[in-house]
């Protein structure tokens, strides 16, 4: 059982080893409602952290998905796309958009816990 | 003024109301330095007779191509229109209302671009179309834009056979975008070798069919040189009549068909308003521009249209919109639309078996006049013909017969000698055999 | 009251109408054309062999399926249409009739010259119109519609700044109230964009504004009046901090309607602004088109327009069609085939001579004379979201639907069953909740009377509280109730297509 950590953009990432899978919080697919579309990366890409990795759209908003950390995606959801609204049926399971592998572990102590992520989305909504 | 239904008693009500002394209060923001400084050397108000007076007197100093025999093309070309059309066009709920934004209130527009997707996407072969662009020439930088985002690529190849204005319009365009364009010498001969120029480097290139000086060619061995080198094929049609009678672009291997759909839709009206066509395949639809009409249901269950992927466009996706296009021609669409469906099959492949034997028939007689070459040894309602004296003042010398005899290629290339002499002929089903006769007639005078 | 049901699925005067293809009689035509004489066809082998599948259908027919469909549609002729932003006036019928006289429509852009010098006669006219009313050295009459007038405006200003050796200037300011054409706009012209926020007064906050002044700012786009329905009061002040900063002013003239013949945008020190026709000039709107976006120019900024430009020697009009050459020496290019959208001018004038400045001044007094009437009036139950007077425009925010659980949207769409196309709904983008509402001046106080009886008795029936449940329902009476977008989105269907043979997408043939 990795660890999950949380952008202020409200990506979710578990990490696990090396490795992370990438996601937007249950939080973010509430406010965007209804998802109809979605792009993820493919294999191979490189991303930096905060850079922009994939494409999620509702009706009337469209936004980009930022990667928490820097590295090389290992793989992009490929059902997601066909099956959008797995982002707002199961966010933070298989919802999940892509997996990377994590250039410096030390990006990760730069981004909230789930009791910090909480905190700053109850702060949000106040 | 008629057109001012507020009277002096309502005007003094209303201020009364917003409790202020006068309109000229409610405009106190403005500067008071302009304000002062403006003068404007404008007539006053006119009756609807001295408008009418005024306007008809500088139309009648226009040479109408109903009242001379006309074989112009170039990319506009005169057609007749079924005068249901044009009733259909001019009723109110059609012409008086805006985009379809309130899609319960808006079904006819709707579904009438619902209606015209379809169209554009069987004539050319297509899987999707949008609900319509400017016109052509717009469209197809447009179309060289949409190429650049889907292959990340940023050169393009055009072809000297597509219109000078297309050509011109996606020049200027990408030149903003810092795409480069390459624009091939004219090609009156259609004998330009662009499989041979293709390259990886390419996002796409662009051919148009018929090409505009007459040609007919089978594209789709470049097609798949396109294909091989990761680059788009861009067909461009400017005749969509032709369509009725040619193998449809999307069947040899285009990969973005656009055109201008004016010949479908009505008067020539000196060039515009057009309506551009925009049609792709169903994988580049999120990289299409322009607005999408999608099928659905309401909430109770009925099956109804709307405006959707919206977020394309940019009043969601402001900057990073795959174009800057809001208004676009909605009611030369429907013009478009409602030809098409009185046309139905039968009717569009008998007008362009029409067209085509017209022009068939004003080759053969020109071709036997001394000296006349046709160039195109395929084409549809239009060829280029070699003449043995500049085209311009043979033209010219047409015009004061009161006879609009065809486009000389020098108006777009006056910079190309070779092009001198070259003459664009059009001939549609609105000429008749004695229209061809009288033309060729006075060409073997002014020839001579 | 529940809506009966009926056998035919009509309702009375709304009656449903399907797709022409799905009313196909083969080989049926509503057009007579004679039988092509045989010829030796010239098709070089690409004589296609294959149907195209358009449906047959005799003219009664198609008069009646597009008639059904017209009056499915909610237009100006037929009623009251506050969309804010989109000038949404009477549209004389003189304008149609003169548009279609034989020697403006029956031409070709490519006959001689001297067979159409009353058409460039026509072209020059609204050309002056507009530099006259505008005070503006020069017009650039081709750009088809506002965004593509702003793309002429930002070619000339990137072309000007190249010429003077100011090409490092990258980056244009545009105020997070404008219009999402702005920045695709400036995207479009290769500049990044960065924005500027409104001041609480729904103005450009100056202190921000020179704070992004930099040596890389090429431009900016303000639109005044504003989305916000206000007047930029301190637009000369603006103009100076920009052209001290070495950029240029592009004024978004979406809102000209507010100001015509009441003052000259040059002497507000603007450098290029487009005039939607269709709005201001009462060309229709045409369910999304064709307008025209002519854009006129500063002294500095009018050599680098774009061709084709109509130019007067003597007597005779003469058009240069190519950059590079004339009038056109400096010209950065062609943006739109032919002479522009000369239809639209031929309607444009029409309006133009028969308003004349006396009755355009009275025009945008009216305009705004109506929109202030709705602010005071309205005002009695909604928000308004600034101070007025207002423009053209009234905006008013969403705070007095606060705790109702209805939202803007619910109000604009039980407007619809109240008889009236809603009002622009959430933009400005800086207003919470935005209802932007324009009259325009060609609508009678009966009118505007009626139409906030019934909005002031919607927003009455929300804050009662008792009628979320009603609002959420809402539209009941139109042609159509919510449709559903998340569903269109998700799987579009952008055609149609027979109903077997279809087993992948739903655009793509099984054929192919």
């Amino acid at each position: 059982m990795g660890q999950k950590r949380f952008t202020k953009d409200h990506e979710w990432i578990k990490v696990e080893g090396q490795s992370g899978t990438v996601g937007i919080t249950q939080f973010a697919q509430g406010q965007l409602g209804d998802i109809v579309f979605v792009e993820v990366p493919t294999a191979g890409k490189v991303v930096k952290a905060g850079g922009e990795a994939a494409v999620v759209e509702s009706v009337k908003a469209a936004s980009e998905v930022y990667s928490p950390v820097s590295g090389t995606v290992k793989e992009g959801n490929a059902a997601l796309p066909l099956a959008p609204e797995t982002v707002n049926s199961d966010p933070e399971g298989a919802g999940w958009f892509f997996k990377i592998e994590i250039a410096d572990a030390k990006e990760l102590d730069g981004l909230m816990d789930q009791a910090a992520y909480d905190k700053f989305v109850a702060e949000l909504s106040a | 003024m008629r057109y001012l239904p507020l009277s002096e008693t309502n005007r003094r009500d209303m201020l009364g109301a917003i409790g202020a002394a006068s309109v000229d209060e409610l405009f106190r923001d403005l500067p008071k330095a302009a304000l002062a400084q403006a003068r404007f050397n404008l007539p006053d108000t006119a009756s609807e007779m001295e408008v009418e007076r005024a306007l008809g007197v500088m139309a009648a100093k226009n040479l109408n191509c109903g009242a001379a025999p006309a074989f112009l093309g170039a990319g506009n070309y005169r057609h007749h229109t079924p005068a249901a059309m044009d009733y259909i066009i001019q009723r109110g709920e059609f012409l008086t209302a805006y985009t379809p934004y309130q899609p319960e209130i808006s079904q006819g527009t709707l579904q009438a671009i619902f209606e015209f997707q379809t169209q554009v996407a069987l004539i050319t072969g297509m899987e999707v179309a949008n609900a319509s662009m400017y016109d052509g020439a717009t469209a197809c930088a447009e179309a060289v834009a949409m190429a650049a985002r889907v292959t990340k690529r940023n050169a393009a190849l055009v072809s000297g056979g597509v219109h000078p204005h297309y050509r011109d319009v996606t020049a200027t365009t990408m030149k903003f975008l810092d795409v480069a364009v390459d624009c091939l010498a004219p090609d009156p001969t259609g004998i330009e070798d662009l499989i041979g120029r293709v390259t990886s480097e390419h996002a796409c290139v662009v051919v148009q069919t018929p090409g505009f000086f007459g040609h007919l060619k089978d594209h789709s061995a470049l097609a798949e040189a396109c294909h091989k080198a990761g680059a788009l094929l861009v067909v461009c049609v400017t005749e969509p009549v032709a369509l009725g009678l040619i193998t449809p672009p999307g069947r040899i291997g285009a990969d973005i068909v656009v055109g201008e759909g004016q010949s479908l839709a009505g008067p020539m009206s000196f060039g515009g308003p057009g309506v551009g066509l925009f049609a792709t395949r169903e994988r580049f639809l999120r990289q299409m521009p322009g607005r999408l009409c999608g099928e659905t249901t309401d909430e109770d269950g009925r099956r109804g249209w709307v405006l959707t992927l919206s977020t394309r466009e940019q009043h969601i996706r402001r900057e990073k919109a795959t174009s800057n296009i809001c208004t676009n021609s909605g009611l030369i669409a429907l013009a478009f639309t409602t030809h098409m469906t009185l046309l139905g099959e039968a009717g569009f492949t008998r007008l362009a078996q029409l067209n085509h034997a017209m022009a068939v028939t004003l080759a053969e007689k020109i071709e036997k006049l001394p000296g006349v070459r046709v160039l195109p040894s395929a084409f549809f309602n239009e060829f280029a013909a070699m003449l043995p004296k500049p085209a311009a003042g043979v033209v010219e010398a047409l015009a004061k017969r009161g006879i609009l005899g065809g486009v000389p290629a020098s108006r777009f290339y006056p910079t190309y000698p070779e092009l001198a002499n070259l003459l664009l002929l059009t001939a549609t089903e609105t000429n008749t055999a004695a229209d061809i006769e009288t033309l060729v007639g006075a060409l073997k005078e002014v020839l001579s | 009251m529940t809506m009966p049901t009926t056998a035919s699925g009509h309702r009375g005067l709304q009656l449903e109408q399907g797709l022409i293809f799905e009313q196909d009689t083969p080989g049926m035509t509503a057009v007579d054309l004679p039988q092509a004489p045989k010829v030796n066809e010239r098709l070089g082998g690409l004589k296609n062999t294959q149907p195209i599948g358009l449906p047959g259908l005799s003219e009664p027919d198609v008069v009646r399926h597009y008639t059904r469909l017209s009056q499915k549609n909610y237009s100006i002729d037929s009623g009251f249409y506050p969309l804010g932003s989109c000038t949404m006036k009477h549209n004389p019928r003189l304008n149609e009739k003169m548009a279609r006289l034989p020697g403006f429509a029956d031409i070709h852009p490519f006959q001689p010259v001297s067979t159409v010098q009353g058409a460039l006669e026509l072209i020059d006219t609204c050309a002056t119109w507009l530099k006259e009313l505008t005070g503006m050295a020069a017009v650039a009459m081709s750009p088809a519609a506002g965004a593509h007038g702003e793309l002429c405006g930002l070619m000339c200003i990137r072309s000007a700044h190249e010429a003077s050796g100011q090409g490092h200037r990258k980056t244009v300011l545009v105020p997070e109230s404008a219009h999402g054409t702005n920045p695709a706009t400036a995207a479009l012209c290769g500049y990044a964009v960065e924005a500027i926020p409104a001041n609480a007064e729904g103005r450009v906050d100056i202190a921000a504004l020179k704070a992004h002044l930099r040596p890389e700012i090429a431009a900016v786009m303000i639109t005044n009046p504003n989305t916000c329905g206000l007047f930029e009061r301190d637009c000369i002040e603006i103009a100076k901090l920009i052209h001290d900063a070495g950029a240029y002013f592009y004024m978004d003239g979406a809102n000209f309607n507010a100001i015509v013949g009441r003052l000259r945008i040059a002497d507000l020190g603007v450098d290029a602004m487009h005039i939607n026709l269709h709005k201001t000039f009462s060309t229709p709107h045409g369910g999304g088109g064709p307008g025209a976006g002519p854009t006129v120019l500063s002294a500095k900024l009018a050599p680098f327009a774009p061709v084709p430009m109509v130019v007067r020697a003597g007597e005779r009009y003469d058009a240069e069609e190519r950059a590079g050459y004339g009038a056109a020496k400096q010209s950065y290019g062609r943006m739109k085939g032919y002479q522009g959208q000369f239809g639209v001018f031929v309607r444009a004038v029409a309006y133009m001579m028969a308003m004349g400045i006396d009755g355009l001044k009275q025009a945008s007094g009216d305009a705004v004379l109506n929109a202030n009437y709705l602010l005071a009036r309205l005002s009695a139950e909604l928000t308004p979201a600034f101070e007025g007077p207002c423009m053209h425009e009234a905006v008013f925010d969403d705070r007095f639907l606060k705790g109702t659980g209805v939202t803007t949207l619910d109000i604009a769409k039980a407007l619809i069953d109240e008889g009236y196309h809603p009002p622009t709904m959430y933009f400005p983008l800086v207003v919470h909740g935005a209802l932007l509402l324009e009259p325009t001046e060609t609508e009678s106080k009966a009118t505007l009377d009626q139409f906030i009886d019934s909005l002031l008795h919607l927003a009455r029936k929300a804050k009662s509280g008792t009628a979320e449940a009603a609002f959420k329902a809402a539209p009941q009476l139109a042609p159509r109730r919510r449709l559903d977008e998340t569903k269109a989105a998700r799987k579009p269907i952008l055609r149609w297509l027979p109903k077997s043979g279809d087993n992948g997408s739903a655009n793509r043939e099984a054929a192919e």
